[in-house]
């Protein structure tokens, strides 16, 4: 039995290995050394000078996160209450642009927020006076809340759904108002949904480059757009892109740890009470 | 025990449909102040609707909900002075044991010594001393039932709704948690309206029980007058076992059924009226065939513990008798009756539904039932 589990784990081993674990290492080792191989610090010392790409890239992030979370909280609230008929076409309206590349989405979005682009054609023929969207930091964070939107609004709407009507009458009966069952029944029963749908927004935007690049412009540099320089762009130096890389890595890891710490923390923090 | 004779909730013409189903229509019910009521009937008689009616989960299409004399139809169910137990318990997952029980004093902005005290009063109540801090994932069903009473319970109600709390239960458990809320009742004063399909329940714990099918009230009234006078054959099958069978009421005091006459303790039916008579199968003496008017030959025996149970073929008519004496099938054996236990109920629609022991046997009429628990279990209670 033990043997044949093993067997049967060999190939994801072995994928594993040659294409997460491997990679990672090498990530690493260009990351603690120079051009010609030798052991150095200097390429994470000089990450440092980057810092502000670092907290645009937080932040933009962050800010993309937290519509998400209050664009798509209702919306899986909403879609969570309909018949179960009308639920899957609904989930299926949320996925529909995701069918689409993700590219071809983005280019979308510059043609219409272009400075003469669809949307300011429209203010101009409507007498309004044209708005300047592309490049700037809210075109990005644009493109971002409508390109991962739908990773929050499905696990918040998988939790959703599982939470039992009855319970909900149950607080109800027991004296909550619509808002008290919301507040102390819905929202801390939907936490797992939030925390995975807070990270699998937070993480992706953190470090986007292609949404930056095409919405952003110059004046907008995320890490992602940063990492893309070292490796392809002119400023061709791989062990500094496997730096900025390991911190990233670094960072996400830190927020996500603080995120189910969050989570942790509101049961222990209710034992506090009773003790 | 509050004054018995105050009405404390009262349902008048109460109408409630679901899509275009009519559920209840023109209801009545008066509830007494501190007495253990309970709704019996089968699923889909529209027992559960009458709870959430009075629960503010359900609001009627037409008629009102009254609370100590207060018209509280258009109140929603935080703001109501009653506490329901769910059928599933419906506890928080998220929260343990004792946040659980602490939910609706908190709400109510009770202090922290306050909910405290009361929380640990009521685990002590419902026997769960010491579980405080368990979560509700490590509670049996049993516990979790005991947790659900103790968070309705917590919020002192001035009623306490029930919808058949105990139907998830094993059996012995089942037994021993009908003691403890009829201990719990008693205790607290409290009204309980109590809802089940289960009859022997009902009678065990009620002190008055309402007998519902079709939406309809079929009968009120304390258990042995539900069991002993049952007002039609919908109430007498339900209740316990019968047979019942096509009768004439002569005159006062007079019926004839089984080709015979008898003599009775009922009158006022009138000279020459069809009527259902009913005959419980423990009444019914068992003597020799030459010594009465009614014989007939034995089909089947079933030990059941307590007793036999008899099935008798008399002139195609099936009677079931319940005896200490055992019978073996294919003898022949008298039925003696005495005018006590003869009781006479008025024909309804219901005549000539139930009666004879020919078309079921038990054990097709118990998977019947345990095919209806089944269904309820597995989805949504009709109403």
């Amino acid at each position: 039995m033990k043997t044949n589990s093993k067997l049967l784990s060999a190939p994801y081993t072995v994928w594993m290995t040659i294409f997460i674990v491997l990679p990672m290492v090498l990530v690493a080792y260009f990351a603690f050394t120079d051009k010609q191989g030798a052991f150095t610090l200097e390429n994470i010392l000089s990450v440092g000078q980057y810092s502000n790409v670092f907290l645009r890239s937080i932040w933009l992030g962050a800010v993309a996160t937290a519509i998400c979370l209050v664009l798509g909280y209702p919306m899986a609230y909403i879609i969570a209450k309909l018949p179960a008929k009308r639920q899957s076409v609904m989930v299926m309206l949320v996925m529909l642009p995701m069918w689409m590349n993700f590219l071809l989405r983005t280019y979308a979005w510059m043609t219409l927020l272009e400075d003469n682009g669809l949307i300011n054609a429209v203010l101009s023929a409507v007498g309004l006076p044209k708005v300047h969207m592309i490049n700037t930091a809210g075109a990005v964070v644009l493109g971002m809340v409508y390109n991962y939107i739908p990773y929050m609004v499905l696990p918040l709407y998988s939790v959703l759904t599982k939470i039992d009507g009855s319970v909900i009458e149950a607080a109800q009966d027991l004296g909550a108002s619509d808002r008290k069952v919301f507040l102390k029944v819905v929202v801390p029963m939907s936490m797992p949904g939030i925390i995975s749908g807070v990270t699998m927004v937070f993480v992706p935007a953190v470090s986007t480059f292609i949404i930056s690049k095409m919405l952003g412009g110059g004046g907008n540099l995320l890490i992602g757009d940063l990492i893309d320089m070292q490796f392809l762009g002119s400023a061709y130096n791989p062990n500094l892109g496997s730096a900025i890389s390991l911190v990233l890595m670094v960072i996400i890891l830190i927020c996500m740890g603080i995120m189910n710490q969050f989570d942790d923390g509101e049961d222990e923090g209710k034992g506090g009470i009773m003790l | 025990m509050n004054n018995p004779n105050s009405t404390i909730i009262s349902l008048k013409d109460i109408t409630v449909s679901y899509d275009g189903e009519q559920v209840l229509g023109g209801f009545c019910l008066d509830i007494h102040d501190g007495e253990f009521l309970t709704l019996l009937g089968p699923s889909g008689c529209g027992k559960t609707t009458v709870l959430r009616t009075i629960g503010g989960f359900i609001r009627p299409d037409a008629g009102d909900v009254f609370f100590n004399g207060g018209n509280i139809t258009a109140l929603p169910p935080h703001k109501r002075e009653v506490n329901t137990i769910f059928q599933k318990y419906a506890l928080f997952p998220h929260l343990n044991v004792y946040d659980n029980i602490a939910f609706g004093m908190r709400l109510k902005g009770k202090s922290e010594a306050e909910v405290k005290e009361t929380v640990h009063q009521m685990l002590s109540m419902v026997n769960l001393s010491g579980y405080a801090h368990r979560g509700i994932g490590q509670l049996s069903g049993g516990q979790q039932q005991r947790v659900a009473m103790a968070r309705a319970l917590a919020n002192e109600p001035k009623v306490l709704l029930l919808d058949e709390p105990l139907s998830a239960l094993d059996l012995k458990l089942r037994k021993d948690m009908q003691v403890e809320l009829k201990k719990i009742q008693q205790q607290t004063g409290i009204t309980f309206v109590f809802v089940t399909h289960d009859q022997e329940e009902a009678l065990s714990m009620s002190d008055r029980v309402v007998v519902m099918d079709g939406g309809d009230i079929q009968q009120i009234g304390t258990p042995t007058d539900i069991y002993n006078e049952p007002k039609n054959a919908f109430v007498a099958d339900f209740i316990g076992e019968s047979n019942i069978l096509d009768g004439l009421m002569v005159r006062d005091f007079e019926v004839r059924f089984a080709g015979h006459k008898f003599r009775c303790l009922d009158e006022g039916f009138g000279s020459n009226t069809p009527v259902d008579v009913v005959i419980r199968p423990e009444d019914i003496d068992v003597v020799e065939p030459d010594s009465t008017h009614i014989t007939g030959e034995v089909t089947n025996v079933t030990f059941k513990g307590v007793h036999y149970e008899i099935i008798v073929d008399v002139a195609g008519f099936k009677w079931m008798i319940q005896s200490t004496d055992y019978r073996a099938v294919g003898d022949r054996i008298g039925l003696s009756l005495t005018p006590d236990d003869i009781h006479v109920m008025s024909k309804s629609q219901y005549s000539g539904m139930f009666g004879d022991y020919s078309t079921f046997s038990d054990e097709m009429e118990e998977d019947i039932i345990a095919t209806e628990e089944a269904q309820q279990e597995g989805g949504e209670d009709e109403d």
